[in-house]
């Protein structure tokens, strides 16, 4: 539902260059220097969860957006919706957790607002983002600019964060040795973009509608096909093991600290290996390439040999008995 | 219609009055009522429908259909081709990290 | 994953593969029953390998699909009545009813809930005392035993607030069914291999010897689908219409006696409507009377519903496998996931949602 409404309300009332290139970030240029800029928000049910929280998750989901496409994440303004009577120890929590997490990204969280709803308004806190950084040598990273004969990377295990929140629901009592995978990436953005310069086309990071999603994204945004292949997506077993037992498919499943990035064929090999170095890449694996039939069509190589399509999903998945 | 998946029995307790099962999915843990499967022995495999263990899995019928198909394969090996009549050396494997469509 | 990743190995798929194209001689229609079935044929694109000889066609087996539009109904007018919790499996929610889906209920402030096991309903009840907790029971004979449980613990525990709205059908009476009917193309069926892991496979031998086709047990993973195939085809093209199992690994030729009795205890059987096919006498469960206290459909008074499904959805004629789904005009384009026109295309089960996400773009060509 989300697409359609993006699609057609808001291109519409608000068309501009940037915004139609409909990236994590908005690129503009103020007077010679490049300025990136994202907004997002962050409404995680619970607040608390094995690997991280929601403070920790709206800082490493801004610094994420901005600097997928190369910029160097500085800023950060955050607004807070309350819901009347939540306990203040909760919020301090957060706050916390939330400065720890911009003192590791190393960008300062100079502007903020607070609103407070009425009970039952809300679910607690929403917290709602802005990430500025600066995009500094004459990279143009965006998912419009996929080549055919690219290569997709993508930096690790996919699912993580997604089977993590659903092991804290309480009609699905299961336990995996999982954690959410949130993590600030911009170090590990550095390092993609030292390794591949203009050979690195596209990078994002696949949040809400998993792997999936971005493939997707990507295929549209830069009318070209993309084939991967299934026994070259990382998925950590327990994850697996929790999605064969949920009847989910991981590739439709959220994640909080992964990136897919597309590069040239000639810096495939130095990209992967930059990333492999980082302790946040070295599930890291090339799971397919660019093509230029079928523009806009994702298809899989399945372990049998057999290729299908990997569709955009229809809402959230649930899981399901049959 | 009714996805199933064989998880490794690790502990049996009790609950309400009913047989209860801890079962393991390569790491992943939940519990499933053991009441139709009375007999299953811990370390078993039972097959989990919907938070219910609706048959325990034959380990020796498992080892039959694998090992079935199994011998076909050594069998197309000794006559230096691959299971798909292929000859041995050029399987259709990519290269090691480079992907071709 | 034991058990599940030997029976994804492609050299052993190929090698049935083979197999199959060696022994395969004439154009054969073979139907697979479980909508679980078909999407592990959609997903792992096994039609792709099969002869050209070899049409799959696909069965009514997905109880998300043949749940009649009243039901949903019933389950939406339930969830919408103040102080009552409606509990369900995931696969329901997104099921459009005449006017809403549960969905909708939800975010107008219905308490809906997801749930794995109808045992957390239970437990949900227990917990809520002054709610109504109504589980919605849908499913084959897999599902069947897990209701019962929970409505013999409510009725043990005395657990007034706890009941059931029964949407459960069987497999052999639809089968009957569809080969009773001059129109049916179908010459072998892989029978649903965990309905049979309860049921055991005793219920398809009369079946198989008045209609003279094959029926072979068959699991869900990519090398059981296509060893069950193999077993059906071997079987045609001798002139033969046993019962095989392939599925030896998990199911025992009386199934699983405990669970057949409980089922037995707590149910009875009762004709029951079929969506987009129509009413299939004693093809479906419902609760005793003795357990009228837990029947939703009593407590609620719900039971007089009658409505009709939108005109142009040819669910029923795939269901029964006398139509593909994209030769359904509406077809990806009224009829798509986000616009779903019956519950073939809601359920990812359903051979239209299989066949508009894996594989709507014939020309996918194996590059």
């Amino acid at each position: 539902m989300m697409n359609d409404l993006i699609g057609k309300l808001f291109l519409w009332a608000f068309a501009n260059p940037v915004l139609d290139r409909q990236d994590d970030q908005g690129v503009v240029e103020i007077r010679g220097v490049r300025v990136a800029v994202s907004t997002d928000s962050f409404v995680v049910d619970p607040l608390f969860f094995p690997g991280g929280d929601i403070g920790e998750l709206a800082v490493n989901g801004t610094v994420n957006d901005v600097c997928m496409c190369g910029a160097t994440p500085l800023f950060l303004t955050t607004g807070f919706i309350l819901e009347e009577g939540m306990p203040l120890e909760t919020l301090k929590k957060i706050v916390e957790s939330m400065r720890a997490a911009a003192l590791k990204a190393g960008v300062t969280i100079i502007a903020g607002d607070t609103k407070v709803v009425n009970k039952g308004k809300g679910d607690k806190v929403f917290i709602n983002t802005t990430g500025i950084g600066i995009v500094e040598r004459g990279l143009s990273i965006s998912s419009g600019n996929l080549q055919p004969g690219d290569v997709l990377i993508l930096s690790g295990t996919i699912g993580d964060h997604g089977i993590t929140i659903l092991s804290q629901r309480e009609g699905l009592a299961f336990q995996a040795p999982v954690e959410s995978d949130t993590a600030p990436l911009n170090e590990l953005v550095r390092c993609i973009v030292d390794a591949g310069g203009e050979g690195v086309h596209a990078m994002r990071d696949p949040t809400r509608g998993g792997l999936a999603a971005t493939l997707n994204e990507f295929a549209v945004a830069s009318r070209v096909g993309i084939k991967v292949h299934e026994d070259r997506i990382p998925v950590d077993p327990a994850v697996a093991g929790a999605c064969e037992l949920l009847g989910l498919d991981p590739l439709y499943v959220a994640n909080e600290g992964k990136a897919l990035v597309a590069t040239d064929e000639s810096a495939a090999e130095n990209v992967l290996k930059a990333i492999k170095k980082h302790p946040l890449g070295r599930n890291a694996a090339i799971i397919g390439r660019v093509v230029r039939e079928d523009p806009g069509l994702v298809s899989m190589r399945t372990r049998l040999g057999t290729w299908r399509i990997v569709d955009m999903l229809v809402g959230e998945q649930l899981p399901r008995i049959c | 219609m009714c996805l199933a998946i064989p998880g490794k029995l690790i502990e049996i307790y009790d609950e309400a009055g009913m047989k209860m099962g801890k079962l393991d999915y390569a790491g992943t843990i939940n519990t499933a009522c053991l009441e139709y499967v009375p007999d299953i022995r811990v370390g078993q495999y039972a097959l989990v429908h919907a938070g219910f263990a609706i048959g325990v899995v034959d380990e020796e019928e498992a080892q039959k259909t694998y090992e079935l198909w199994a011998e076909l394969e050594k069998a197309a090996a000794e006559e230096g081709t691959d299971i798909f009549g292929m000859p041995l050396d050029t399987g259709d494997e990519e290269r090691e990290g480079e992907v071709s469509p | 994953m034991k058990y599940l990743d030997e029976f994804r190995d492609p050299r052993l798929a190929k090698a049935i593969v083979r197999e199959i194209h060696a022994v395969t001689t004439k154009p054969w229609v073979i139907m697979e029953i479980c909508g679980g079935q078909t999407h592990s044929i959609m997903k792992n694109g096994i039609d792709q390998l099969l002869p050209a000889e070899i049409e799959l066609v696909h069965g009514p087996g997905c109880p998300v699909c043949v749940t009649p539009l009243e039901q949903i109904d019933k389950a939406i007018a339930i969830a919408s009545k103040p102080g009552v919790i409606l509990t369900s499996f995931g696969d329901m929610l997104r099921v459009p009813g005449s006017e809403k889906d549960l969905f909708m209920v939800q975010s107008e402030g219905g308490d809906v809930r997801v749930v794995y096991s109808p045992l957390d309903a239970v437990r949900i009840a227990r917990e809520n005392p002054e709610k109504r907790v109504v589980f919605f029971a849908v499913g084959f004979e897999t599902t069947a035993p897990n209701n019962a449980m929970a409505v013999w613990q409510a009725y043990r525990q005395g657990l007034k607030n706890f009941s059931l709205l029964v949407s459960h059908v069987l497999v052999p009476p639809a089968m009957e069914a569809l080969l009773s009917s001059p129109a049916n193309r179908v010459q072998g069926y892989l029978a649903a291999g965990h309905v049979c892991t309860v049921m055991g496979w005793k219920q398809y031998e009369p079946i198989a010897e008045k209609h003279g086709v094959p029926i072979v047990v068959t699991g869900f993973e990519p090398v059981d689908i296509l060893e069950g195939i193999l077993m059906v085809v071997k079987q045609l093209e001798k002139g033969q219409a046993r019962v095989e199992n392939q599925y030896s690994r998990v199911v025992k030729r009386e199934g699983n006696r405990p669970a057949q009795e409980l089922v037995n205890r707590v149910f009875e059987v009762a004709d029951r409507k079929w969506r987009g096919i129509g009413t299939i006498p004693v093809s479906g469960l419902k609760l005793r009377p003795e357990f009228r206290d837990h029947d939703a459909e009593i407590l609620f008074e719900e039971s007089g519903r009658e409505v009709e499904e939108p005109p142009e959805c040819l669910s029923g004629l795939v269901l029964q496998g006398l139509k593909k789904p994209h030769e359904c005009p509406a077809f990806g384009t009224t009829c798509t996931p986000r616009t779903p026109l019956g519950a073939t295309m809601v359920s990812s089960e359903g051979a239209c949602a299989a066949y508009f996400s894996y594989h709507r773009q014939a020309k996918i060509h194996d590059c």
